[in-house]
Formats: C-alpha cells, sequence, structure tokens
C-alpha cells in the first residue's frame, strides 16, 4: 500500500526553486534513501514534507495515507504519524525534555483517539527506548537539546522517534556529524524501527549510513528532480563513482512539468 | 470610578497633607526622625517631580502620577479586611511568617509569625518607632539617598510604617518572611508610602519576599522603599513580586549595602500596575561580595514598566550576576535600564549583565540600555542585551511533534520567563509565580504538562 505518493513536486525557497517536479512513491514496510549533492533539494524535500513554513509548494501534489498532505498543518502531520528526524534540531533552553516528549506523545495519543499515558506509563516507555540508544537517565530532566553535543542531538532524534511511533519517519541527514559508535546507535535505533505497516525515508548525502540501514530503494536527486533510482548497489555505485556521473540528463523517473 | 484631577503645582497637595500629618501623626516621632522627615520634604519641594528630560526619567512619563491628587492612606480608616479576602494574594502552602500591610499599615491581625528565633526582630516598623526607635535610628534612612530621588524624598517624609527586620549576629531565620502590602478600593485614590528596614547583623541569614497587591481594580499610588543592610558574612535573599491592579501607580526602591564576604541576591518580579518603576541599587561597601540582581517583567495591554538597576563595586573581589528579562504583549512598554560602575581599586571585580526581551506583538516596546562602566584595570566583566521575537524555527520543531502552534507559542513564552522563574528558593512563592505567568498564556493546561 502506498503511504506517500509525491507527484511533480515544486518548491522554492524565497525567489529560488529548489524542487522542480519531485515524483516519489514509498509503500509501507520500505526504507527508501534519498542521496544527493549539496543543494539538490535533499532538505527541503524533507521540510516540504514536514510543513515547514518557509518552503513555497508552487506545484504537484502530495498524498499521505490517502489524504492531501500539503493541506495539513505541521502539526496534524505528526499526529496523522510522519515524523521528521531534524537535520538541525533546534535548542529550546526551559522546555524540558521529557515533559515535552510525554506532551507530544499524548497529543498524537489524543488525535488517534487513545488512552493519555500517564507519568508512570509514560516513564516505563520512554526507559526502554532510552537503553535502546544508549541515553541515560539525567538526559530526560535536561532542557531539550540546550547545550546537547552533535550527537546527542541526533541521537534524542531516534529516541523520540522510537517514542513517537510514527507510519512514516523521514530523517534528514541524520548521520552527519556523527562519529561512527554514535552512527551505529542512531542506525541500530533506525533498524528496529522497521515494521510491516511502516516506512522510512533516509536523507543523506553520503553513503556510509547504509552500511548500517539497508535500504530497499536508493534515488538520486539532482537539481530538485530524482535523476535516477534503483536498489541498494545504486549508493555503492555513488560512493565510487561521486554523484557527477549522474545529472538531469541521465534516465529516471521524468518529471511532470510545463 | 473615580477621576484624578489636575491640580496646578503638583508638589502642592503633598506639602499640606505633610503640615497636616506633621500636626496630628508625625508628633509624637523622635527628633531626628522628625528632623530626617523635615529635610526630605524640602529636597522633594527642590526636586519637585522628575520629567523625561531627566536622563534617570528618560523612557518613563510620570506626569499621570505628578498630576493626580493622592491622598495619604493612613488618613482613611481601614475596614476590618477579613483575612478571606487576602487568599487571591498570598502564597499557598507558604510555611513562613507573613506581615500583611493594609494600604500601607501594618495589620496584627492578619498577621502571623512563626519559628523566630531568639535575637531578631520582625515586626512592624511604626511599633519599633514607638517602642525602641534608637534602634533603628543608626540605620533608617542611612542609605536611601533622597538628594536626586524625588520619589525616596516623597517616601522619607511620609514613612510611618513598613516592616523592620532585624538579623542578629549569627542567627539564621530558616523560613521565609513574606511583607504582604494589600491595597483596597478607596473611595478616592490614595497613597501608600510603604518603608522597610531590613538589617541583617554579622553571620546572620535570612529570606525576605516583598508582595504588592491590588485587591480591587482601582487607581492608588504605592510609593515604596527598602533599605537592606548586610554586614559581614550575612546572608539576604530578597525578592518582590509586583502584582497590583491594573490602572495602579507603582514606585519602589530597593538599596542594598553588602559588607564583607556578605551573599545577597534579590529578584524582582513585575506583574501587575498600570505604571510601574523598579530601582534596585546596591553597593559593595568591602571585599568578597556576592550579588545575584534578577528581575522578570511581563506585561501587557497598555502597562509601561521601567527596571532601573544600580551596581556599585566600590572595593575589589567582588561579584555581581544580573540577569533581567522582559515579556512584552499588547501595546506595553518596557524599560531596562542597568548601569555596573566598577570604581577605582576595585581590583578583580567579576560582573555579567544580561538583559533579554521577548516581544509577544507587534506594537510591544522596550528600551534596553545595559551600561557598564569601568575605572579598574584587573577586571572581568561583560554585558549583553537581546530583544526579539519567539523563535519560528523553535516554534515549527515543537509543531512538528504534534503540539499545536498556540500552544507551542505558550510554551516557549513560559520556558523564557522560567530561567528566572527558577532562580526563586521560596517554593511556595516560585508555586505562585508558575500560576500567574501560566494563567496569562492560552492553552495553560498543556503548557504545564509540557513543562
Amino acid at each position: 500500500m502506498a503511504l506517500l505518493e509525491i507527484k511533480g513536486l515544486r518548491a522554492k525557497v524565497g525567489d529560488k526553486e529548489i524542487l522542480r517536479g519531485v515524483d516519489l512513491t514509498v509503500n509501507v514496510g520500505e526504507v527508501h534513501a534519498i542521496m544527493g549533492p549539496n543543494g539538490s533539494g535533499k532538505s527541503t524535500l524533507a521540510n516540504v514534507l514536514a510543513g515547514r513554513i518557509n518552503y513555497e509548494v508552487t506545484g504537484g501534489t502530495v498524498r499521505y495515507d490517502g489524504k492531501d498532505l500539503l493541506a495539513m498543518k505541521p502539526e496534524l502531520r505528526a499526529r496523522e504519524g510522519l515524523f521528521l528526524a531534524f537535520q538541525y534540531p533546534v535548542e529550546i533552553p526551559g522546555v524540558g525534555n521529557a515533559y515535552f516528549l510525554k506532551s507530544a506523545l499524548n497529543s498524537i495519543r489524543r488525535h488517534r483517539g487513545e488512552e493519555e499515558l500517564d507519568a508512570m506509563d509514560f516513564m516505563s516507555l520512554v526507559t526502554e527506548k532510552m537503553k535502546l540508544l544508549g541515553l541515560e537517565e539525567s538526559f530526560l530532566g535536561r532542557s531539550l537539546n540546550d547545550g546537547f553535543s552533535g550527537g546527542e542531538k541526533k541521537r534524542n532524534e531516534i529516541f523520540q522517534m522510537a517514542v513517537l511511533e510514527p507510519r512514516l519517519a523521514v530523517l534528514d541527514e541524520t548521520d552527519s556529524g556523527l562519529d561512527i559508535d554514535a552512527l551505529r546507535v542512531v542506525a541500530n535505533g533506525v533498524n528496529t524501527m522497521r515494521a510491516k505497516d511502516r516506512a522510512i525515508v533516509v536523507v543523506t548525502h553520503y553513503q556510509r549510513i547504509l552500511n548500517y540501514i539497508t535500504p530497499d530503494f536508493v534515488h538520486v536527486l539532482v537539481n530538485g528532480r530524482i535523476a535516477k533510482s534503483g536498489g541498494r548497489e545504486l549508493a555503492l555505485e555513488l560512493e565510487k563513482r561521486g554523484y557527477s556521473w549522474v545529472d538531469e540528463a541521465a534516465p529516471g523517473p521524468v518529471a511532470a512539468g510545463p | 470610578m473615580v477621576a484624578v484631577p489636575d491640580v496646578a503645582d503638583p508638589r502642592e497637595p503633598y506639602l499640606s497633607d505633610f503640615k497636616a500629618l506633621e500636626r496630628e501623626h508625625f508628633a509624637g516621632d523622635p527628633r531626628w526622625l522628625q528632623e530626617t522627615r523635615r529635610k526630605a520634604l524640602a529636597q522633594f519641594r527642590e526636586l519637585g517631580f522628575p520629567t523625561q528630560k531627566h536622563e534617570m526619567w528618560k523612557y518613563t512619563n510620570i506626569q499621570p502620577i505628578a498630576r493626580g491628587r493622592f491622598t495619604p492612606a493612613v488618613t482613611i480608616p481601614g475596614d476590618g479586611l477579613s483575612a478571606e479576602r487576602l487568599e487571591p494574594v498570598v502564597f499557598g502552602k507558604f510555611e513562613g511568617s507573613e506581615l500583611v500591610f493594609v494600604n500601607g499599615r501594618y495589620s496584627k491581625r492578619l498577621s502571623s509569625l512563626r519559628n523566630i528565633p531568639a535575637g531578631v526582630q520582625v515586626g512592624s516598623l511604626a511599633e519599633a518607632l514607638r517602642e525602641d526607635p534608637t534602634e533603628l535610628e543608626p540605620y533608617l534612612s542611612r542609605i536611601a539617598r533622597f538628594d536626586a530621588n524625588p520619589f525616596t524624598a516623597l517616601n522619607t517624609a511620609f514613612l510611618q510604617d513598613g516592616a523592620f527586620i532585624h538579623v542578629s549576629r549569627g542567627k539564621v531565620v530558616e523560613e521565609p518572611i513574606h511583607l504582604l502590602f494589600v491595597s483596597t478600593a478607596q473611595r478616592e485614590p490614595a497613597v501608600a508610602h510603604p518603608r522597610n528596614l531590613i538589617v541583617v547583623e554579622d553571620g546572620g541569614q535570612v529570606t525576605v519576599t516583598e508582595s504588592y497587591a491590588g485587591l480591587d481594580a482601582g487607581v492608588y499610588l504605592t510609593n515604596a522603599v527598602t533599605e537592606a543592610i548586610v554586614k559581614g558574612g550575612g546572608v539576604l535573599d530578597h525578592y518582590k513580586l509586583q502584582r497590583e491592579s491594573e490602572r495602579a501607580f507603582h514606585l519602589a526602591t530597593l538599596e542594598i549595602e553588602q559588607g564583607r564576604g556578605t551573599n545577597v541576591s534579590d529578584s524582582s518580579f513585575s506583574l501587575g500596575g498600570g505604571l510601574v518603576r523598579n530601582d534596585v541599587n546596591q553597593r559593595f561597601t568591602a571585599e568578597g561580595g556576592e550579588l545575584a540582581m534578577n528581575g522578570l517583567y511581563s506585561v501587557t495591554g497598555n502597562q509601561h514598566v521601567d527596571n532601573h538597576t544600580r551596581i556599585d563595586h566600590l572595593t575589589p573581589q567582588c561579584t555581581s550576576r544580573e540577569l533581567y528579562k522582559g515579556i512584552l504583549d499588547g501595546r506595553a512598554r518596557g524599560v531596562f535600564y542597568g548601569n555596573i560602575i566598577v570604581h577605582p581599586g576595585a581590583q578583580k571585580t567579576n560582573a555579567t549583565q544580561t538583559n533579554k526581551n521577548l516581544l509577544l506583538s507587534k506594537e510591544a516596546l522596550v528600551d534596553s540600555i545595559p551600561g557598564l562602566q569601568i575605572y579598574a584595570n584587573d577586571v572581568k566583566c561583560k554585558h549583553g542585551s537581546t530583544t526579539g521575537q519567539i523563535d519560528e524555527d523553535a516554534v515549527f520543531y515543537l509543531r512538528s511533534r504534534g503540539i499545536d502552534a498556540e500552544t507551542a507559542r505558550a510554551i516557549l513564552t513560559y520556558a523564557f520567563a522560567r530561567e528566572v522563574v527558577d532562580l526563586v528558593r521560596v517554593p511556595a512563592m516560585r508555586a505562585t509565580l508558575g500560576v500567574l505567568l501560566l494563567s496569562r498564556l492560552p492553552n495553560s493546561e498543556a503548557v504545564r504538562e509540557a513543562l
């Protein structure tokens, strides 16, 4: 079943058109990797999916679980099961990690018509997920991302994902800036999330993380379009040959353009 | 509501009220106090009400006060306030002593003293003036200078009541002492001049919280002065919560003098009032003192709040940390004017001053004037000021986790205030501040859950 269907998606930031007709279908149970050089539009795609305001969608459609995703506010997308792991998680002093997450989880549960978790149930849930990511208990008492190292921020994103259990997770360069140990921990966290009823989209510049998270499909984004799609082996080829051989002229899904 | 009529010479009513009070109320005062009063009144007459041409009053127009006619609250009979009426303004679950002042006068009936150790005096200033004025003489009006500030002069001329707290050598008062000043509705606008004196002798320790609250909506003027003298090794935690009525005028000056190796903290929370001016002046007079000076002002509508702080490093090896934060909504106006002076010879001074403002509306405005004057060469000092709106990236981050936009903004607003609230070491006051700040935010239940 198609969980995400992107057709001819165009978007700009300011006057600059970044996405120039993206087509992508992601089915439940699949893991997709979106790769591409800097400035190709990878992060823009991730942010447009999550509903960031400063990106203006100028064309195309995105259907999520059969619904018009672009018509939904960011919080509704989250409640409907979409999760974006930020490339640059925001530091928010004064907002506690644990309380924030409980509040987020309960707003999602309310939306689903599920009972809210009380403090006890919440604690036993997060304790289990924290073990998975090698996080210490003191982590919960700290302010949200405030003063966190780069690695801690990325682990916190994956921790939040593990607690919120989204149907579609989009990881925006979650691997960048991680040392190999942190990368393994993060990849392990993602792998445990793989499930029949869930899809994961890994946006990355480097092939490295795909040594730990094996994707079902790999797409190369160049100049705001998916220029090439393939299987696991495409990532390895990109690793060997770089991005320059894949250009707009290369065969790939044709964008619905004007 | 009674209108405040214009008067020709704004000093005149105060001068004539003084004459009347001198005959009826001040006659029994000790001679030194009578002399101080007259000097202060003469100084007020000399200074007059400040205009915005004065550097210290540049950002605040006090003409609404100068033009008003405020009857001295002491001449209005008390209305036998019931304890129930205080419930909205007391701290819940408060363990310490509470001294209640109604329209500037001490109410023994409404007050309660608990766990005051022997050798520590806690009571009303009026009572101390009647019973043992010699104990007050060396301190009263010693550090609250009225040569330049007409409102301190006015307070000194009219001072009658307030709190007197004297912690003798080495005594530790474990429970905080809450001074609660309430104003009630009167037929005509009234003025109270609360005067507090806190003296901490060598090695003494005490926590004092001051609250100023309006019980009814109405126009009145509070003109308060607190003097706090902390001697060698003494510790004072001082807090002020200003929650006057929306149309009230509130002027308050806190003067702090710190001796050798003393540790003082002051946190000022300014939430109420229509036109508010808070002055905090502190001086290090011996080595090794530490000071934390904090403030939070949160205003909306047409409120105007002006905070003036001054820290004088007169001696070496002292540390001061100043943090003032402002939240401004509606058409509110805020002022932070901070001045730290490191005097010649005050080597190894360590001073920081930070002012941060959050503007929640397009019409809200803040003037932030941080200041640092350094006349010594071996010091560590820095200051900074920021004014901005809610971080939209942070809003989006919270929304992307399922929290709606309005709640996200409220959460971020509360989180901004929280840094100062968390510094309060009196749990009951901290809880009250939390409730007050949350009550101003939309979706306060959801915000509470997220914090």
